[in-house]
C-alpha cells in the first residue's frame, strides 16, 4: 500500500495535507487496515482547538476504540460531518474519507512530521517486515 | 479417536444458515417471548381481592396509564421453555475451560451457594433493625479483614458493584486526599498496556490521562516514569501483574519514584490471581487498588454476576471511604457509621452487593491460607504450561515469565491470512470459549489465555491438542480456520452492520 507522496504523517498514523494555513487530516490505510470496519467516528466540533501529540476525537472499529491524535496544533476550521452517518467510508478510501480541517498555529509543526517514505519505513519496522 | 479430536467437523457449513448444529432440542430457533404472546395467558391466577377495592385513576391522576403495556403474556412453561431452551445456547464455566485472559473465569464452588443459600443468609433484608442482622454484619466484617490481610492494606470498603465501580472509587479516593492538602492535581499516568477501563476511570474523575509506553520487556519504564512524573500528577494506575502476565518486578521503584513527587499509586487489582498469598500489594507500595471478587474469589463472572469489586486502600485515604462504613461500637455490636466528614459519599445503595460477599468469603474460609497459596500457584503453573506447550507453534512476543496468563501473538498464523479473532472462532469448533483477542493494545494480534487453577492437566491437554490442531489447519487448510466455527447455531456474525445500523429493541408487526 503505497502513501501519497505529498502527504505528511505521523506515528500514529494521521496524515495531513497542508494548503496555505489549513491542513486536512485523516488516518491512514494501514491504520484503517489494521482497525478492520469502522463503525463510529467522533469528532470534535468547528472552533476547538487541537494540540499537536493531543487527541482530537477517536475512531471505532469491530475490534477496539482508539484515539486520534492531531498531527499539528491550531483551530478546527471544518469537519467531515459524513462520516457520522458513513463511517465505512475510511475503510473505503482512507486518503479521501479526511476527518477535520485545522487552521495551523505554527508552520513549522507541519515541517517536523514524516515524510511518506519515513511513515512506511516506520510501519515496516512496526510490523517486522 | 486421535484423528476425530483433530478433526471434529467435517466440510463447513454454509454461512448464515439459521438452523445449525442440533443440540439439546431439535428446534434451535427460539422466537423473543414477545412472538410467543398472546392475549389473555396467565402464569399465575391471583387470589380474590380481600381488601376494599380503590380506583387507580383517582388515586394515580395524570400518572394513571390508559394504554396497556404492551408486555408479552405466556403461560408458565411456557417462560420455562423459553428460558430454559436459551440456557442451552450458553456456554459456561461449568460445561468447560474458559481460557479468557484478563477475566479469571474460574470456577465458582458450590460451597459458595451452598452458602449463599442457608436461610438466615439468603432471607436477610437491608432494612432489617441492626441488632437483628449481627451474624450478616459479621460475615461483612470477616471479609473485610481476609481482604485487608489478603492486600496489606489499613482499610477496606465492599461498596463498588464490580472493578471499573471500584476503579472509580479509589480515584475519587485519590482526588478527595489531593484535595484535602488543597490541590486536587491534574493528570494521571496510565501504561499503554492497561486495561481501557483505567484510562476511562481517570477521564470521568476530571484527570488528564498521560500514556506511559512499555519498555521492550512489556513493563513499566522506570526511567520514562521519573521524567514525567512530577506535582501535577495524581496517581499512576497500575496492573500488577501487567496485562501481558508479568510481574512487574521494580513495582517498589515505581512506588517510590511516585511517592517523592507526592503522587499515589493504584493499582487495578484484576490479575490478583496470580498474587494472593504470595505478595501483598500493601507491602509494595501500593496506595490504593480495587480486587474482583468475580475473578479472584470465585463469585459468579458475567451474566451470572452480579460483580463485586472492593476497594482497599492504606490509612492515608481511610477518612475519604464511602459512606456507611462498618464499625464496632461501645457495646460490642457492629453497626453502620455514617459520621464521616471527609468521605466521597456513598456509591452504591445500601451496602454493596452482599451475596458476593458470602460467596467470597465462603471460598477464603474454605481454602484456608495454605489452600489459597496453592491456588495462586496452581494458576500460575497452568499458565506456564499451556506457554511451554505451545510456543513452538505460537510466537511469544514477551519472553519475560509468565504468571497466570499467557500471551502470544497471530504473527506466524497471520503471515497465512489468519488472525486471531480467526483462530478464537476455529476455537469454539473444538469446544472451548475463545481466549482473549487482540488485547492488550501493546500486541499486535493478541492471544490471551488465562486457564486458572481450576483446570486439571487433562482439560489443560485437550486445550493445548486444539490449539496445536488448529496451527496446523492454518498451514493445510487456513478457509477453514477463517471460516469458523461451523458446529454453532449460527456462523459469524456481521458485526460492522450490526454496530453500524443496530437494533436494539423488539417492535410489534404493524399490519
Amino acid at each position: 500500500m503505497a502513501c501519497p507522496a505529498h502527504l505528511r504523517y505521523t506515528q500514529e498514523h494521521e496524515w495531513i495535507a497542508l494548503e496555505g494555513k489549513i491542513g486536512t487530516v485523516g488516518i491512514t490505510d494501514y491504520a484503517q487496515s489494521t482497525l478492520g470496519d469502522i463503525v463510529f467516528v467522533d469528532l470534535p466540533k468547528v472552533g476547538d482547538p487541537v494540540t499537536a501529540n493531543q487527541t482530537f476525537g477517536s475512531v471505532e472499529s469491530v475490534k477496539a476504540v482508539s484515539d486520534l491524535y492531531s498531527p499539528v496544533s491550531g483551530t478546527v476550521t471544518e469537519i467531515n460531518a459524513e462520516l457520522a452517518t458513513t463511517p465505512d467510508k475510511v475503510n473505503e478510501d482512507a486518503y479521501a474519507a479526511w476527518m477535520i480541517k485545522v487552521e495551523l498555529a505554527d508552520q513549522a509543526q507541519y515541517d517536523g512530521l514524516l515524510s511518506a517514505a519515513d511513515y512506511e519505513a516506520f510501519i515496516a519496522e512496526e510490523t517486522g517486515k | 479417536m486421535a484423528t476425530e479430536t483433530l478433526n471434529p467437523v467435517g466440510a463447513p457449513t454454509p454461512r448464515n444458515t439459521t438452523l445449525g448444529k442440533v443440540r439439546t432440542h431439535p428446534t434451535q430457533n427460539e422466537g423473543l417471548i414477545f412472538e410467543k404472546s398472546s392475549p389473555g395467558k396467565r402464569a399465575v391466577r391471583l387470589a380474590p381481592l380481600d381488601v376494599p377495592e380503590v380506583e387507580a385513576e383517582a388515586l394515580l391522576g395524570d400518572a394513571f396509564r390508559v394504554d396497556a403495556a404492551p408486555l408479552p403474556e405466556v403461560s408458565e412453561i411456557e417462560i420455562i421453555r423459553h428460558f430454559t431452551r436459551l440456557s442451552t445456547w450458553n456456554y459456561a464455566i461449568d460445561l468447560g475451560m474458559y481460557p479468557l485472559g484478563s477475566c479469571t473465569m474460574k470456577y465458582n464452588p458450590r460451597v459458595n451457594e451452598f452458602v449463599a443459600r442457608l436461610e438466615g443468609i439468603a432471607e436477610a433484608h437491608p432494612y432489617q433493625p441492626e441488632s437483628l442482622t449481627q451474624g450478616s454484619l459479621e460475615v461483612v466484617r470477616e471479609l473485610e479483614q481476609c481482604l485487608i490481610e489478603i492486600t496489606g492494606m489499613d482499610a477496606i470498603t465492599l461498596q463498588p458493584a464490580a472493578g471499573a465501580h471500584g476503579e472509580f472509587t479509589g480515584i475519587l479516593l485519590v482526588r478527595a486526599y489531593h484535595e484535602s492538602r488543597g490541590n486536587a492535581r491534574r493528570k494521571v499516568i496510565v501504561p499503554d498496556s492497561a486495561h481501557g477501563t483505567n484510562p476511562a476511570t481517570a477521564a470521568i474523575c476530571g484527570y488528564e490521562v498521560q500514556n506511559l509506553k512499555s519498555n521492550s520487556l512489556g513493563m513499566v519504564d522506570v526511567a520514562e516514569l521519573e521524567r514525567i512524573v512530577d506535582e501535577d500528577t495524581a496517581a499512576l494506575m497500575l496492573t500488577n501483574p501487567s496485562t501481558i502476565g508479568v510481574f512487574e518486578s521494580e513495582i517498589h521503584k515505581i512506588a517510590d519514584v511516585l511517592h517523592a513527587k507526592g503522587a499515589l499509586l493504584y493499582m487495578d487489582g484484576a490479575n490478583m490471581n496470580a498474587l494472593v498469598g504470595k505478595a501483598r500489594p500493601g507491602d509494595f507500595g501500593v496506595d490504593v487498588m480495587h480486587l474482583n471478587l468475580h475473578k479472584t474469589f470465585s463469585t459468579p463472572h458475567g451474566g451470572g454476576g452480579p460483580g463485586s469489586g472492593p476497594v482497599a486502600c492504606k490509612a492515608i485515604l481511610e477518612p475519604f471511604l464511602p459512606t456507611p462504613v462498618l464499625a464496632r461500637r461501645g457495646d460490642g455490636l457492629l453497626g453502620w457509621n455514617f459520621d464521616r466528614p471527609q468521605t466521597v459519599g456513598r456509591v452504591r445503595a445500601f451496602y454493596g452487593n452482599y451475596g458476593m460477599f458470602v460467596r467470597a468469603l465462603a471460598y477464603i474460609l474454605a481454602n484456608g491460607p495454605d489452600g489459597l497459596r496453592q491456588t495462586t500457584e496452581d494458576a500460575v503453573l497452568n499458565a506456564n504450561y499451556i506457554r511451554a506447550s505451545l510456543e513452538d507453534l505460537y510466537e511469544l512476543p514477551y519472553k519475560t515469565a509468565s504468571m497466570h496468563e499467557v500471551v502470544f501473538s497471530d504473527k506466524r498464523q497471520a503471515a497465512r491470512g489468519v488472525k486471531t479473532g480467526d483462530i478464537a472462532k476455529r476455537i469454539i469448533d473444538y469446544g472451548f470459549h475463545p481466549f482473549t483477542v487482540s488485547f492488550p493494545m501493546i500486541v499486535s494480534g493478541a492471544l490471551m489465555i488465562e486457564p486458572t487453577e481450576s483446570e486439571s492437566k487433562e482439560e489443560l491437554d485437550l486445550f493445548i491438542e486444539a490449539m496445536r490442531a488448529i496451527a496446523q489447519e492454518v498451514d493445510e487448510t487456513p478457509e477453514r480456520v477463517k471460516n469458523a466455527p461451523h458446529s454453532t447455531r449460527v456462523s459469524r456474525l456481521d458485526e460492522a452492520t450490526a454496530a453500524r445500523k443496530p437494533v436494539l429493541r423488539w417492535r410489534p408487526v404493524t399490519e
